[in-house]
């Protein structure tokens, strides 16, 4: 088949410019603007010339989910509406990007869980989805607060898993994420997850591109697998279905599928290295104490640094950017001259440090901790006080947390 | 789909499946008047299927492939279960992803579809058995009725789930002794078609597959009024002979019995008023046509 005329420099019905996504993002000029977190998903998403999106209301999300209605209605988006439930948005969203349509949703706390059979489905069947997780409480009794417990479950869906600190990242990483999972040697889903409320709805300056400038549109034919669009002859998949049979081939095959899977996960590290600059990012990782963490934990474990410098305690930071893949040899690398590693987290388990001591020598080394849950906030004094009580260091007990 | 595209290279003809190079040479994608009279003097598009031997499902499956009236662009939606053994024998684009997500993911599906080919047909088919269509996915089968989605919904309706091995199901009979209705079926077969009706569907029916002839009507006529109007409802008696106790040979008379006047797949039909506006149009469309061919025939024959 030949290739397609490019249509970088052509225009969509709005008036925007299709343009080369490098330039896009690292050349194009930037405007700084005091929006929301929800405000910013609305802008990227703008840009991303998505076809379909798929709303459902939930708090901390459903903000962005109604702006990118409006964006529907002034007609940058090919088609929108409100589904019945995560379970049925999600595979609507399927149906959608089996049809061939770059695809949008947003979900979080509770309406994540309920949607979750749809997970491994969609990276099964190579659907590069892009959905929106402001994290919150997914505990009874009811909470709508901010909480990381449900990016736990989805680390082994086989989807993509990146985690935003600020909205900066959500700007760029919405758009970056299409680039990095539309890749035919990945073109998986990607859930991308942010801490809900303090990224959703706080007001931050972001620097964002131009309006009128959009990302190129998905082209479905460059799937690793047929787009269900009956545009390609509809061959017979196979003599029998697997599911039915009980023997070397089929277990074969169903094991192979799932290892290409995890195997398109790995192939999307260069893709993420390329567009994210690196899979972590680090600050003085010379230093004999450091905080890894992923998420708004990064932005407080940064002021904890200052709070320490201030008493000549020197602590580097390692910011996680992608959960899956894992940045098992960077993390590896930036933690070798470590004695101690503290982990904050927003959730009761310390998902991300058990992670982490799976990945690095010596794990003793990592303390999990501090863990806020339910909602709480996470004041630096309290990165502090765990890693001044874990050096043997004197520490001030904080006034209201009992201690 | 323009048929060019499921040619053969040369090269790779030999190499290629017999039942491809059946597909390309005698298939009826794009005839006008394809129909179950094409069953016997063309390749359908169904090749084998691996239900039981007399399966009803067998006959059903054949006889909608026959009929469906674009299934150069038809894409069909199936959900777990007997029907999803047979989705990867047919020539025509399919999903299965989840149980009972069918309708679900056929909107979605639609969508795209509408969004990416504007101004041409796609008509989308989602074919489930009882348990995904009522049971463990009645919220979005009814949710995209309610929404107008323009779409086929066929329901092969066997009266319990058959592929997991008889178990009570929301369509089956009250009083029926089944597994998980250890002591009889409480409560009425669920209306269904009734319920469609009420939920904004503009064709549903009713019936068995007994008639080649009546379901090539009821799937033209229901893929017509989707595309045009909105959705429509098929609720299609299958039954699982294994799970009945009937031999091979009597899932026809099954049908036939079931099928009388007082029984509960007697013909029943709802038509509303815009597709019935529509159907009468595309009924003299077809007249027209029709005369025309033998006109034209009997010019030459002259």
């Amino acid at each position: 088949m030949a290739t397609p005329p490019s249509v970088i420099g052509t225009q969509n019905k709005k008036g925007q410019t299709y343009t080369d996504p490098w330039k896009l993002l690292h050349e194009a000029p930037r405007t700084p603007s005091f929006f929301t977190g929800s405000e910013v998903i609305k802008e990227a998403v703008r840009r991303s010339s998505c076809d379909v999106m798929i709303a459902y209301p939930i708090t901390p999300q459903s903000e962005a989910a109604a702006l990118i209605g409006e964006l529907f209605a002034e007609g940058y988006i090919g088609d929108y509406f409100r589904g019945e439930s995560e379970f049925a948005v999600m595979s609507q969203c399927a149906g959608a990007a089996f049809g061939g349509a770059r695809v949008f949703t947003t979900t979080a706390g509770p309406g994540t869980m309920r949607a979750m059979e749809n997970f491994p489905m969609w990276a099964g069947a190579r659907l590069p989805i892009q959905m929106i997780v402001t994290c919150r409480g997914i505990n009874s009794p009811l909470s709508i607060q901010p909480d990381t417990l449900e990016i736990s479950y989805l680390l082994n869906t086989g989807m993509l898993v990146w985690h935003a600190e600020t909205a900066q990242d959500f700007f760029d990483w919405i758009l970056k994420g299409y680039l990095v999972s539309e890749e035919p040697d990945v073109h998986l889903p990607l859930a991308l997850c942010c801490d809900g409320f303090f990224v959703t709805h706080t007001k931050d300056v972001v620097n964002l591109t131009p309006a009128d400038m959009c990302l190129p549109p998905y082209d479905p034919y460059r799937s690793p697998v047929p787009c269900m669009d009956m545009e390609c002859p509809p061959v017979r998949m196979m003599r029998d279905p697997f599911v039915m049979k009980s023997n070397y081939i089929s277990y074969a095959t169903h094991a192979s599928w799932q290892q290409e899977i995890w195997a398109a996960i790995e192939r999307s590290r260069k893709h993420s290295i390329h567009w994210l600059n690196g899979l972590i990012d680090t600050e003085n990782v010379d230093a004999e104490i450091l905080i890894v963490t992923s998420g708004t934990a990064v932005s407080q474990g940064r002021e904890a640094i200052r709070l320490l410098e201030e008493e000549g305690v020197r602590c580097g930071l390692v910011k996680v950017k992608t959960l899956r893949p894992w940045p098992e040899d960077e993390i590896r690398e930036a933690t070798k001259n470590a004695k101690h590693i503290f982990v904050p987290e927003f959730n009761v388990t310390g998902w991300l440090a058990k992670e982490i001591r799976a990945t690095i020598p010596n794990p003793h080394r990592v303390h999990a901790g501090p863990h806020v849950c339910g909602g709480m906030t996470m004041p630096p004094e309290i990165i502090v006080s765990e890693i001044k009580t874990a050096l043997g260091m004197k520490s001030f007990s904080l006034a209201g947390r009992g201690s | 789909m323009s048929k060019e595209r499921i040619q053969i290279s040369e090269d790779l003809y030999d190499i290629m499946p017999s039942d491809y190079q059946d597909l390309v040479k005698s298939a009826t994608y794009g005839k006008e008047d394809r129909g179950w009279k094409d069953i016997g003097s063309s390749k359908e598009l169904i090749e084998q299927h691996s239900l039981c031997a007399g399966c009803p499902e067998s006959m059903a499956f054949r006889y909608i492939l026959a009929s469906l009236p674009n299934p150069e662009d038809t894409v069909m939606v199936g959900s777990t279960g007997c029907t999803s053994l047979v989705f990867p024998m047919v020539a025509v684009h399919n999903i299965h992803s989840l149980f009972g997500n069918q309708n679900a993911i056929a909107s979605g599906l639609k969508r795209a579809l509408s969004v990416r080919f504007p101004g041409r047909v796609k008509d989308v088919v989602v074919l489930a058995g009882d348990g995904a269509t009522v049971d463990i996915g009645l919220d979005m089968t009814l949710q995209a009725w309610f929404r107008q989605e323009k779409f086929t919904t066929i329901c092969f309706d066997n009266e319990l789930y058959a592929n997991t091995g008889g178990q009570e199901s929301g369509l089956m009979q009250k009083g029926f002794v089944a597994k998980m209705a250890p002591v009889g079926k409480l409560f009425d077969k669920v209306r269904l078609p009734e319920i469609a009706r009420e939920s904004g569907c503009h064709y549903v029916v009713n019936c068995t597959v007994s008639k080649p002839s009546l379901v090539e009507k009821v799937i033209r006529n229901a893929v017509h009024v989707a595309r045009e109007i909105g959705p429509t409802y098929l609720q299609l008696y299958t039954p699982c002979i294994l799970e009945i106790g009937k031999n091979s040979m009597e899932g026809l008379q099954e049908m036939r019995d079931s099928e009388k006047p007082t029984e509960r797949f007697a013909y029943k039909e709802y038509v509303s008023e815009p597709a019935k506006q529509l159907l009468a149009e595309l009924a003299a469309k077809d007249k027209e046509r029709k005369a025309a061919a033998k006109q034209l025939a009997s010019q030459a024959s002259a």
